[in-house]
Formats: structure tokens, C-alpha cells, sequence
């Protein structure tokens, strides 16, 4: 199971044929403690790239960007029920965003790989 | 030594619950009348349940307000350097001239026969507005800066559909170093917003501006002088450019009061622009509103003012309030605008004059530059020249946290600091292009010695980090009526209103647990 | 100038330390072609005597409410603002203070914004209410675009109750959006018919109550209606003295309730400014518009509050924003809390007991002038009369007898064809003999 990140640091990882997705610890280390989330439904549609959710901390908002496209399977019910910590305590685990049913398997293997998304992160 | 108090006072500061915890909707400071108890006309619709709203007698209530009141800050209390907030010394003559009778004692709807000095003030107000800003229309009825923004916007829009090229131009460029309302203004007015870089010293990127002109594009939303407190050099060719390419130029005049009565932004070739009156024209702040927000127009964007217009007819004059038979795009508000601004505003004008008003400018900038001049050696000011050079900033200086991060003390150390030290902090974090800004907005109406008075203490803060007191910064404020709030508990689980039963004293024992 | 206190000596040391030589040194990026030589052709400074003088020369020319027999409402309303009001707001800390971005220094504004939500949410029956809009009209507009975005719907119908000029703001900032609004003709006691609009396309039915005519109506149904459909049932208001005795709409099941809380603690002031109350369901908070104060803790576990839920807000959302809005209504809202702290539930009923009676009395005295008819049947302290003629005559008439009888329909809506209609509203600052005389005033322009 390798995971791959997006510049705009999301994550996807493949389990069978559901992609998870979420933010990297990165993103939530800059985003602070998250306040709200909003996930997108199930069976919602998004190609790469799309606005698909949003993660907010008390003063910044991010956009999180759909980083394949796909179809919306499963959102975490634990953000749904407003753990918002989790996306903090575990971003890249527990505190996953959605499960998606890809479309285009090829734009998972252009993202970066662990190696890759590290030395990006290092020169920021 | 920490001291705890059995009143839960400081000294002259008084804990103050809430109405709600001291209040009894049986208690009342108002007497009136005994009512007759006639029939209700009704229908049936009496309400049902109690408000369960608090009252409090007089004494109670001025108690409890006055106890308030000294939990803020204040420009009468001293140095507000918010930069682009321009919190200027609000004269009090402005405050009697608006009690009037004759201006808080009249109704928008009386006929016009029994407002006539009203209208005249307006217009009054207007040919004022008009003439320091070389532009032949004014649309006053704009309730605040976002909501002039809004009407600029529309006119544009509004000449745009006149032109037929309604539904081809809906882009609209904004730089990056602009206001949060004027990106949320261009797309509420059904615009594309199209972000714009920023040159290495802090102007609008003219290359990247042309770049992305072309037919599609309705207006440039320029700030100017801009949010880095620098005058855009190139705004004359930025105007000609958006003009060439058929578009207008929106000007946001939030820092208007660098300029008054120096520069005219119809000599620049602007289309629209809001004045924000509680701004440049020194009507209150009033600790969040209300605000005014005139929009200049200029002779293409004219026509299409919203209503209500004043017109003349014989020697009197009236409200236009229909755009029937008119090119207005609408109405912004119910009435005629911010009528208790524009007594406060016009009064603010007549006392300076135009001679007042260009010393505004003058000294508006002096003291900017002058504590920029004395800062630099000791912050990093990134659009402030080499060490042995000065480049003029306008009516703002900006700094930022650079030199002091590394030592451990961001932006918003310094500025909880600074409450510590008696001090309203510069405006933080905005704008955004800059990292770690710190943008400081003296205002002409700060005498000399309270210059120096701040650039000592922020010198003196510069060194504390140098010795590595972070500590001091960390646990900043310890001497305001608050410690540092927690932002995230209140976003997470908001709290919004008091409801009965759920009382502050339960949210405090919470915590303690 | 008394407001600018650099002396030249200060100027010329301060340029000292810049290292310029003159003033026009810091001006040098501004091109040389826009630099005004001259000062610009206005008047030149002036002493306090002499602006005095000018404005209250001005302030002279108009007619003040309290100089007549005053029966004008439609939107603002005369009522009596306890001199403690004016006292409080004009404290510098009030006064002067900048919104409450420093939590810490600031207590005193936040505070105060956390009981006025508080009292807004009680009085309307709500579950939140946010810091205040800039009135009632632009409240109501805001109103309209929320109800867009909850339900991702495009088109607003507005009751031939609604006040018009509140239609016509609303008009003007949705259909820069794209939304479409369907504003129903004119109609004293027909809030219900919105329902008859109701479709798949529709994101908010938009009653008023009290309505413009003054009629009070049962939103119960309406709003069932409404929610039934997908839709949004927003109820606005311009009287909120009348939640003091009448159902409020939160009551009657409102998904958004907004309007003008001018009445309570504000002057009329010429229109403006004034305070836009708007309340919701908690639900819906994260679509509301505005600022909004929260509690909170600091680092001593002491209760404070904050802004907050400001990711909202344009100044960090930017172009995703809910609103464009900024400011808030701050003094007035002020004003609002002040004086609804001082009147408190009892005090609140007893003043809106005494706008009815003079409201009934009212109508009472004028529908015993030969030829005038009084329309609306279910009100608070406002009502509408027919009157044989063209109404704007009428009220130009009972001015030049000193008695501000109302505004004409045809001048809120010239389209409404109610050229015959007057609206007329007492409140407890109408004396019996002011009624008395509008009626005889009235008789004599009739006849």
C-alpha cells in the first residue's frame, strides 16, 4: 500500500479499488488545531482537482482538492460527528476525509510518492 | 506575584457578569405610562410565551455598561496603529452636530417639503466628496467600505450590460495584497475573481496585469494607495491598460487619507471608488459600525448610480427613489444612507478645509515614515530599502516578523505584547502577500512624542527578543483584563447566545476540571 | 488645525530623522502629472463657531418629527430613547474603539455583542442571531442569498407584504447572483399567497410581519408550505417592538427571521444609520452572514469572549465568503442592547402595550373622517387607510397643517395602484391631542 500526496498535500492511499483520502500531517502540523470539516456526500462525483471539501482551523479555511477523480463512497463518520481532533491527532490515519471509488486509475501514479512529497514539504 | 481577589475585581477593573446572570424580566429602568388595557387588535396572534428577557434599572444599567466600557481599548485612550483602519481622532463637534433636532429628529419618508436641509446637506456632502476626488458622480447611500465596494461593482456591471458585454466580461482581476471584500464584493456582484501577483516591492506585477487582459475582463479592483502602505507607481498606466481592453477601474479607498486633498483619484484615471467616511472623514468606529460608504463614479459609470438621487426642481429640491425612467442599477438600501455619518463627515470636513485636509495627507504620511524610519534598525521592513537608504512608505508602515522568528516570537507574540504594554497592536497577518506582517497606521492625529513613545517600546521589544526573553512574549498579555483567548474551543463547540440553565458559571467550573 | 498636532519644528525633525528633505520626498512615487499644485476649490479651515453656525443653519431647514403631529413609520419609527442610550454610547470606549479584534482589549465590546445576540434570539424566538447586519433591508437581502445557498436554489418570492424598498435592495444584490426574484403585487393581508409559488425552484418565500400595511398574519402554515417544498420561509420585519405582544415568527416556525431593530435604542436620524437584526437556526449557522461573538475561555480558564465561526467571513474566505459584509452596526447595535437592558420584559410589554393603544386609537379617530377607510384589520401600531384622492396629496396637505400624517403607498411603490392608501403609525410617543389633531387636519383636507 504505498500513499501518494498532492502539492496541494492531500493523500490518497489504495485499499483494493477505494482510494482513501485525506490531508497529510503537514498540512494539518500549518493548518493548527481543525474547528470544522465539511465532507462532501456520498455518491457526490469529482474529477482531479475539484473543490471537495473543506477543513477549517479558528482562522484559516483550506479547500481540499478531490487529488483523483472519482465518486464519493464513504465519508469518515467520525469527522461527521465532529471529532474534529482526530484530524489533527491522526491525519493520515483515523482522521481521513473520504473513500473513493476512482475513474481514472493513471492519475494516482503521476502524484508523488512518500520520497518525493518529503523533499517537496522540505522546500517550502 | 499572582494575586487573586475574593470580588474577582482588579483594582479599578470590575468583573462584570452578564445580564443575564443579574438581570430579572420582572425589573425595568424605563417608566412609562400605565397602559389602558384596550382590546388588542390582534387576531389571535398575542404571544404566547414568555421572553425570559433580563432588565435592570438604571443605575444597574449604566453599571453594567460602564463596567464594560473600560474592558477597551480605545483612540481616546491612546495609539490605535491598526493599519488600514486609519483610527483617527474623532472630534467631538461631529457627535453634537449630529444630535441636531433637525438631522436625528427627521424621517426619511417625511415629504419634502419639511427636509430640504437635509437634501441640501447631501448635496453638500457629495459636491465636497466630488471635488477632492476630481469625479463628477457620487452614489452616498452605501452603508459601509465592502457595501461602496458592492455599489462600484454594480455600475460596472450595470454599464458592462448597457454596452452588451453584460454576459462576455466576468472577469475581474484582483491583486493578491487585496482586501478580503474586494474578492467577496466582485463575485457577490456575479463576477470571476482572477487573482494577480505582486512585484518584489510591493506594487501590482504590470507585466503579469497585462498578461492576463483580454476580452473577457470587466474591471481591475486596485487598492491605493495599497495594503503594503505604498503608493502603486504605475496606477496611471494600469488605468490606461483596463481602459484599452474595455474594462473599468475600481478603486478600493480604504486608505483614501494618504492622499486627500494631494492627489485626486480622478486624475488617475479611476471609475469608481468607496470613501469610507468612518475612515478618512473621522466619524466613529464605534467598535465595529457603523460605517459609510460613498462611491465616486466616474462620467461612463455616472448614469448607472443607484437611487435614491437628489434632483432639483425650482428653487427646491427631491428624491429621485424609482429607477423608473432611469439606467440606475437598483437601490442599495431601504431610505437614503448613513445620514448620522454624513453630518458627522461634513462637519469633519468643513472644520479642516482644504487646507486641513492636504496637512491630513501630509502629516499622515510624516508619521508613518517616521516610524518606519525608527523601526527599521530593528525589524525587518520588506518594502523599506536597504539599511542605509529609506523608501518612502505612505500612510502605513509595514514590518514583518522575519528577524525575530527564528528567535522564537511570531507576529502575534509581538502583538500580545504590546497589549501588555498598553498598546492597541498594529494590524497582523494582513496583507497577506507579506509573511508575518505587522502593518502600522499612526494616523495624522498622534502628536510626536507618542511617536516616540511606541518606536521606544517596540525597540524595546526587539531587544527583549535579542536576549531571548521569549517567555515574556509567550504568556503575553498578563496585564490586560484578559489572558490570551482560546479561539478553537470557541470555533469548536460555539457558543453563541446565554440559554437558561447553561450559565457562565458552569463553563468555568469546567474548565477547572 | 486643532485636530493635527505636529508643530513645523516636529515636521522638520521627524523629516530629519527620515532623511528627507521635504515632504514632497515621500510622495515621490505618486506621478508628477496627478500632484495637485493648488489646494483643491473647497472652503478653508474653520473654527467650531463657524461649522457650528453652518450646520445648524442646515439642521434649520428641516422640520423635526417632534415639531408636528407625527404619525410616519413605514420602516423607521419615533420612538422615545432613554437618555441613558446616548450617554453610553458616546463613552470613548465605546465610541472609539475599532472592531474587536484583539479579544484581550476588547471585552467590553464582545461582551456586549454576546447579550445583544442573546436578546435578539429571545425576542424573535430563535436559536442564534448574529453581531448585527447594517439594517433591516440589506439584512433581509442577505437573507435571501443564504436561503440560495442552504438550498442550492436559485429564485426568491417575496409576499405583496414585504416593504418595498426591501424588495428592491434584495432585488438589486440577487440578481447580480443570478437569482431570480419574483416580488407578488402589493397586498394588504395576503402573506399566504407565496405558497401558491412554491416549486422546485424555489429557495425562500420571503412575509413580513407586521407587513407594511401593518397586518399581523399567521406564518405557521405559510412555512409549512414552504418547507414542504425544499424552500426556506424567511419572515422580515421593520417594527420589532411588536415581538413585545405579538407571536414572533420564530415562533411560527421561520427558518430565517431579519429586519430593523431601529426602534429600540436608535433616532430616526434621517434613515440611517440603523441595525439590522438577523437570527437563525443553529443548523444553518455556518451559512450565516456576519460577524458573531462566541464564548470562550483564556489561558486562566476565566469566561471571555471572542469573534468567532470568522472563517465565514471575507477577510479570510475571500471569494468563497458568505457575504461580502464587514462591518456590523456597532453603536447602534449598542444603542439596541442599552436600551433593551433598560426596558427588559416587562418594560418591553408595557411599551409595546402603549404603541397599540395609541394604534387603535388612531385608527379609531380616523375612520371617523368622512371618506376614510381603515384597511388593515390585524395590527400592531401601524395601519393602512384608504383616503378619497391621491394620497400623496393628502400627506403633502397635512404637512402644510403640521401634522406628518403617514407616507403615500404610491410613494413606496408607485406600481402598487394604491394611489389611495395612506400608512399611518402611532407609537408611545403619540399624545392623545396629536391624534385629535390629525384627525381635524385630516377632515379639513378632505373636505
Amino acid at each position: 500500500m504505498t500513499t501518494r500526496y498532492t502539492k496541494d498535500h492531500e493523500w490518497v492511499r489504495m485499499e483494493g479499488d477505494i482510494a482513501t483520502i485525506g490531508i497529510s500531517a503537514y498540512a494539518a502540523e500549518q493548518l493548527g488545531d481543525v474547528v470544522y470539516a465539511e465532507l462532501p456526500a456520498v455518491g457526490a462525483s469529482f474529477k482531479q482537482g475539484d473543490d471537495m471539501a473543506v477543513v477549517e482551523s479558528a482562522k484559516t479555511a483550506s479547500d481540499v482538492y478531490a487529488p483523483i477523480s472519482g465518486e464519493i463512497v464513504e465519508a469518515n463518520a467520525e469527522i461527521a460527528g465532529e471529532n474534529w481532533q482526530i484530524i489533527n491527532d491522526a491525519p493520515q490515519a483515523g482522521g481521513w476525509f473520504v473513500k473513493v471509488k476512482p475513474s481514472n486509475h493513471g492519475e494516482l501514479d503521476a502524484l508523488m510518492d512518500e520520497a518525493a512529497y518529503a523533499d517537496y514539504v522540505k522546500g517550502l | 506575584m499572582k494575586i487573586e481577589t475574593t470580588s474577582g475585581n482588579r483594582g479599578l477593573l470590575q468583573a462584570e457578569p452578564l445580564i443575564f446572570d443579574t438581570g430579572h424580566a420582572t425589573a425595568t429602568g424605563v417608566d412609562l405610562p400605565e397602559p389602558k388595557n384596550t382590546t388588542n387588535q390582534f387576531g389571535g396572534l398575542a404571544r404566547k410565551a414568555a421572553l425570559d428577557l433580563p432588565g435592570l434599572s438604571e443605575p444597574e444599567t449604566m453599571r453594567h455598561f460602564v463596567r464594560l466600557s473600560q474592558k477597551n481599548y480605545a483612540i481616546d485612550l491612546g495609539l490605535f496603529p491598526l493599519g488600514s483602519c486609519t483610527m483617527k481622532h474623532n472630534p467631538r463637534l461631529n457627535e453634537r452636530v449630529a444630535r441636531f433636532e433637525g438631522f436625528a429628529d427627521i424621517h426619511p419618508l417625511q415629504p419634502m417639503s419639511t427636509i430640504q436641509g437635509a437634501l441640501e446637506l447631501m448635496d453638500e456632502l457629495a459636491h465636497w466628496l466630488m471635488e477632492l476626488t476630481g469625479m463628477p458622480a457620487v452614489a452616498l447611500s452605501p452603508k459601509a467600505g465592502a457595501h461602496g465596494e458592492f455599489c462600484g461593482m454594480l455600475a460596472i456591471k450595470a454599464a458592462l450590460a448597457a454596452r452588451g458585454e453584460g454576459e462576455k466580461r466576468k472577469r475581474v482581476l484582483v491583486p493578491s495584497s487585496a482586501h478580503g471584500t474586494n474578492p467577496a464584493t466582485a463575485v457577490a456582484a456575479g463576477f470571476i475573481v482572477d487573482e494577480v501577483p505582486g512585484t518584489e516591492d510591493g506594487r501590482v506585477d504590470l507585466e503579469a496585469f497585462k498578461a492576463k487582459l483580454g476580452p473577457d475582463v470587466a474591471a481591475v479592483m486596485v487598492t491605493n494607495p495599497n495594503t503594503c502602505g505604498l503608493f502603486e507607481r504605475d496606477v496611471k498606466k494600469i488605468a490606461d491598460l483596463i481602459h484599452e481592453a474595455g474594462g473599468y477601474f475600481y478603486c478600493d479607498g480604504a486608505n483614501y487619507n494618504a492622499i486627500v486633498g494631494r492627489v485626486r483619484p480622478g486624475d488617475l484615471g479611476v471609475d469608481a471608488m468607496h470613501i469610507n467616511l468612518h475612515k478618512t472623514f473621522s466619524t466613529p468606529h464605534g467598535g465595529g459600525g457603523p460605517g459609510a460608504g460613498p462611491t465616486v463614479l466616474s462620467a461612463a459609470l455616472a448614469p448607472f448610480a443607484p437611487v435614491p438621487h437628489i434632483v432639483k426642481r425650482g428653487g427646491a429640491r427631491e428624491f429621485r427613489e424609482h429607477t423608473a425612467g432611469t439606467q440606475a442599477f437598483g437601490r442599495m438600501c431601504a431610505f437614503h444612507g448613513q445620514m448620522g455619518m454624513f453630518t458627522r463627515a461634513l462637519t469633519y470636513m468643513l472644520s479642516h478645509g482644504s487646507d486641513g485636509l492636504r496637512q491630513v495627507a501630509e502629516d499622515a504620511v510624516l508619521n508613518a515614515n517616521y516610524l518606519l524610519a525608527r523601526l527599521k534598525p530593528h525589524f525587518n521592513a520588506p518594502f523599506g530599502g536597504p539599511k542605509n537608504e529609506h523608501l518612502p512608505c505612505m500612510h502605513e508602515a509595514l514590518l514583518d516578523d522575519s528577524s525575530i522568528k527564528p528567535k522564537g516570537v511570531e507576529t502575534i507574540d509581538m502583538a500580545k505584547a504590546l497589549l501588555d504594554e498598553g498598546y492597541h497592536p498594529f494590524t497582523t497577518y494582513f496583507p497577506l502577500v507579506v509573511h508575518g506582517a505587522m502593518l502600522i497606521e499612526p494616523t495624522e492625529t498622534e502628536p510626536k512624542r507618542e511617536l516616540d513613545r511606541f518606536a521606544d517600546v517596540m525597540i524595546a521589544l526587539a531587544e527583549r527578543v535579542n536576549a531571548g526573553d521569549v517567555e515574556f512574549f509567550k504568556q503575553a498579555p498578563i496585564l490586560a483584563p484578559m489572558r490570551r483567548l482560546d479561539d478553537t474551543r470557541a470555533a469548536r463547540q460555539p457558543k453563541l447566545r446565554w440559554k437558561r440553565g447553561e450559565n457562565g458559571a458552569d463553563a468555568t467550573k469546567h474548565a477547572a476540571e | 488645525m486643532r485636530y493635527l498636532p505636529l508643530t513645523d519644528t516636529d515636521r522638520q525633525q521627524m523629516l530629519g530623522v527620515i532623511g528627507a528633505k521635504h515632504i514632497d520626498d515621500l510622495f515621490v512615487d505618486v506621478p508628477k502629472s496627478a500632484v495637485l499644485k493648488d489646494l483643491v476649490d473647497l472652503p478653508r479651515a474653520q473654527g467650531e463657531i463657524e461649522v457650528h453656525r453652518h450646520m445648524q443653519k442646515l439642521a434649520e431647514k428641516n422640520t423635526p418629527a417632534g415639531r408636528t403631529a407625527f404619525f410616519l413609520g413605514a420602516g423607521a419609527y419615533r420612538h422615545h430613547v432613554p437618555a441613558t442610550v446616548d450617554h453610553i454610547i458616546q463613552r470613548s470606549e465605546f465610541l472609539t474603539a475599532y472592531t474587536p479584534y484583539q479579544p484581550e482589549i476588547a471585552q467590553g465590546t464582545l461582551q456586549a455583542l454576546y447579550e445583544f445576540q442573546s436578546q435578539v434570539a429571545l425576542l424573535l424566538d430563535m436559536e442564534v442571531a448574529n453581531a448585527s447586519m447594517y439594517d433591516g433591508s440589506t439584512a433581509c437581502a442577505e437573507a435571501a442569498m443564504m436561503a440560495a445557498r442552504v438550498t442550492k436554489r436559485k429564485k426568491i418570492v417575496f409576499s405583496g407584504g414585504v416593504h418595498s424598498h426591501y424588495v428592491e435592495t434584495a432585488r438589486t444584490a440577487c440578481e447580480a447572483l443570478g437569482l431570480e426574484i419574483v416580488a407578488l403585487p402589493a397586498a394588504i393581508d395576503d402573506e399566504a399567497a407565496v405558497t401558491k409559488r412554491l416549486g422546485a425552484d424555489v429557495a425562500a418565500v420571503i412575509v413580513q410581519s407586521p407587513n407594511v400595511f401593518g397586518t399581523i398574519t399567521d406564518l405557521t402554515k405559510i412555512g409549512e408550505a414552504a418547507r414542504g417544498a425544499g424552500a426556506l420561509m424567511v419572515a422580515t420585519f421593520t417594527e420589532c417592538v411588536a415581538f413585545g405582544l405579538i407571536e414572533p415568527s420564530g415562533a411560527m416556525g421561520a427558518d430565517i427571521v431579519c429586519g430593523e431593530g431601529q426602534s429600540i435604542g436608535n433616532a430616526l436620524n434621517f434613515g440611517g444609520p440603523y441595525v439590522g437584526l438577523f437570527a437563525t437556526k443553529e443548523k444553518y449557522v455556518r451559512q450565516m452572514p456576519g460577524r458573531v461573538a462566541g464564548e470562550t475561555l483564556d489561558a486562566d480558564g476565566k469566561r471571555g469572549f471572542v469573534l468567532t465561526l470568522s472563517t465565514r467571513e471575507q477577510h479570510i474566505r475571500r471569494e468563497k465568503a458568505t457575504s461580502n459584509i464587514c462591518t456590523n452596526s456597532g453603536l447602534c447595535q449598542l444603542a439596541w442592547t442599552i436600551h433593551m437592558t433598560l426596558l427588559g420584559e416587562a418594560g418591553l410589554k408595557r411599551l409595546a402595550q402603549l404603541n397599540h393603544e395609541k394604534a387603535v386609537a388612531l385608527a379609531e379617530a380616523l375612520a371617523k373622517v368622512p371618506g376614510v377607510e381603515v384597511l388593515t384589520k390585524r395590527y400592531f401600531n401601524e395601519i393602512a387607510i384608504r383616503v378619497p384622492g391621491d394620497a400623496q396629496r393628502v400627506v403633502d396637505a397635512l404637512a402644510e397643517q403640521g401634522v406628518i400624517g403617514g407616507v403615500a403607498m404610491s410613494r413606496l411603490n408607485p406600481r402598487a395602484g394604491m394611489d389611495d392608501v395612506l400608512i399611518a403609525c402611532a407609537t408611545e410617543m403619540s399624545t392623545d391631542e396629536d391624534i385629535a389633531a390629525y384627525a381635524k387636519a385630516l377632515k379639513v383636507v378632505l373636505s
